[in-house]
């Protein structure tokens, strides 16, 4: 601002955050993102083996997603600071806040992935189980990637200025999710769709973190370094090595589809709560708070010039 | 849901609020140049709202033991210690000491930076777009408030605000931050810290009025040769729409802790939903993409 020779500058103040990481509990938030993502795609894969005659595949994913709806429920509430005023998130509908259109997409859902899971295993009500299978795939996607809104939807720059790509990053791993409990739960001679997923979520997943990478810039080294860098790197072989096993192996044995299976879902969640620990790491920074802004003041002054 | 309510100037948030008859918008200006990190602000502040401690601990970097907003921190004075910049002019606050002789102070070539920070109740709140319940709200006043009997916890406010500023208490739960003291506003009084403020340094008022009076101010400084003075968070076009607290620093922003180019997240929430829904449109896809090329293979064996 002030021409004259370059002083001594510091660029934070001693070094604290500028802005404040969000005090959620990493078990809570990231369960919650992977077990989202697992009840939501499944529910759509469950829909599909439904059409397909794969009754098994579907009858085991409707279990699961409810399972997954129920448990991420539970994190959620787990997770308030006040847990007995859940029912508050339902005073409003208010679509500029994510958790808001959240906890409405779930209280649509929830009963949706109940009734198609008990009609099916009970045999009974066929006709409402089909509108419940049907409710629950259509509303399944949208819980899956909302999640990404909602880190995204804040001022951490690892989830804010990926705000284009994590949509698209938590839909492939909701999908790598489902399709691993799909080839674990259901037998080989149903598999094959499931392995189709797998080899469409693994592509997609890489493809959705590398672009996010590339628009991250410097923030990008949040998702590389500590924590977050083991986990997304695990995440990676175990998707990878899910996806290759399914492949190759998943058609044949039993055992070869159920561990697929395993090191798919555990490749999503390691990618959920790598996310998670990037988006604290960049809070905690200030840094990759201060860096971007400064570059983007740069631009604008650079653009007014012209 | 208008585009230009989420970004952008807005004239009047607290009539787009649904307020009828809104008083003028009210708000702080803080010249640091005045402060002299007394903290009366925060003694003030906590007294009148019943804040409870935030920590008893040093800091060991300065005379600042506070840290920086939080829960129970709803004034905090920032203390910087540098060295004077070179090639700039001191501040002329005290009259040079002419007495002579041994009695002048030495040039030490260090200066002191203070500020009191505070909630910018910004015109476009990230807080409270993202605010699941409708806890935090609009005042009349124009000020971003949390209702403590309907905040859950959820904690997603906390992330949201681009200056740091709200935060979940511990002990508690909820959120909590400063309300630019809403009961006295609504009693004609002026908020605890800048009553209690010795130097005027925080300054409260409506605030066109506090911006024409940080302008004059600001000339004020360049004419006596201070030319590192610069406003903060006062245009009405900034990243959150024009903050309702706003400051005169004498130093780049980041040295103060606030962050240099702010912008409300909720500028991007179009954005993000399309891509979510495309998103969930790609997974439905995939999905029967997924069980249709099996099908189309079928003839050469099922799997």
């Amino acid at each position: 601002m002030t021409p004259g020779p370059p002083a001594a500058r510091t660029d934070s103040y001693y070094g604290r955050p500028v802005i404040k990481a969000p005090a959620w509990s990493a078990q809570d938030i990231a369960g919650y993102f992977f077990l989202g993502g697992l009840a939501g795609a499944g529910s759509v894969l469950a829909a599909g083996a439904q059409l397909t005659g794969r009754t098994t595949t579907a009858r085991a994913l409707k279990v699961s997603s409810l399972a997954a709806v129920g448990l991420s429920a539970a994190a959620l509430v787990h997770d308030l600071g006040r847990p007995s005023r859940f029912p508050h998130m339902l005073r409003v509908f208010k679509p500029t806040s994510p958790m808001s259109m959240g906890s409405w997409l779930l209280s649509a859902y929830g009963p949706a992935a109940g009734a198609a899971a008990l009609t099916s295993v009970t045999g009974r009500l066929p006709r409402t189980g089909a509108a419940a299978t049907a409710a629950a795939a259509l509303l399944g996607p949208a819980l899956a990637t909302y999640t990404a809104v909602l880190a995204a939807d804040t001022a951490v720059p690892a989830w804010h200025g990926a705000h284009r790509e994590l949509p698209y990053l938590f839909a492939a791993s909701a999908t790598a999710a489902a399709s691993g409990m799909a080839l674990l739960t259901g037998p080989p001679r149903e598999n094959a769709p499931a392995r189709c997923a797998a080899v469409f979520a693994a592509v997609a997943e890489d493809t959705a973190f590398r672009a996010a990478e590339r628009r991250l810039g410097s923030v990008a080294v949040t998702y590389r370094e500590g924590r977050a860098g083991r986990l997304m790197r695990a995440a990676r072989t175990l998707t990878a090595a899910g996806t290759a096993g399914a492949v190759l192996f998943g058609h044949r044995s039993r055992p070869a589809a159920a561990a697929a299976g395993l090191a798919l879902l555990a490749g999503s969640a390691c990618t959920r709560f790598g996310v998670f620990a990037a988006g604290i790491a960049s809070a905690e920074d200030p840094a990759h708070t201060v860096g971007p802004q400064r570059e983007a003041l740069a631009r604008r002054r650079t653009t007014l010039a012209q | 849901m208008r585009d230009n309510l989420l970004s952008g100037p807005e004239p009047d948030p607290a009539r787009d609020a649904g307020h009828q008859d809104a008083p003028p918008r009210v708000g702080f200006f803080t010249d640091t140049s005045v402060c002299i990190g007394c903290k009366a602000c925060e003694v003030a502040c906590k007294e009148w709202n019943a804040v409870p401690e935030d920590g008893m601990a040093l800091t060991g970097m300065s005379y600042d033991n506070t840290g920086g907003l939080g829960a129970s921190t709803w004034r905090h004075v920032a203390f910087i210690e540098q060295p004077v910049p070179a090639g700039r002019t001191r501040l002329p606050l005290v009259e040079p000491d002419t007495r002579g002789g041994d009695g002048a102070a030495e040039d030490s070539g260090m200066r002191w930076l203070m500020s009191s920070d505070v909630c910018k109740h910004c015109t476009h709140a990230a807080c409270l777009d993202v605010c699941p319940t409708g806890s935090l709200f609009r005042t009349e006043f124009g000020t971003v408030v949390v209702q403590e009997d309907i905040c859950n916890g959820c904690g997603v406010c906390v992330p949201a605000c681009p200056y740091g500023v709200i935060e979940q208490r511990p002990t508690d739960g909820r959120a909590f931050k400063c309300t630019l003291c809403y009961d006295r506003l609504g009693a004609g009084q002026e908020p605890a810290c800048a009553k209690a403020c010795p130097t005027e340094s925080i300054q409260f008022g409506p605030l066109d009025e506090l911006r024409e009076r940080a302008a004059l101010r600001v000339d004020q400084l360049h004419e006596a040769g201070v030319a590192e003075a610069r406003l903060y968070g006062h245009e009405p076009d900034n990243g959150v729409g024009g903050d309702g607290a706003f400051f005169l620093l004498l130093d780049e922003p980041e040295v103060y802790g606030l962050p240099p180019d702010p912008v409300v997240t909720t500028r991007d929430l179009g954005t993000m939903w399309r891509h979510a829904g495309m998103a969930a449109l790609s997974l439905a896809g995939g999905a029967a993409l997924s069980f249709a090329l099996p099908a189309l293979t079928r003839p050469k064996g099922r799997r």
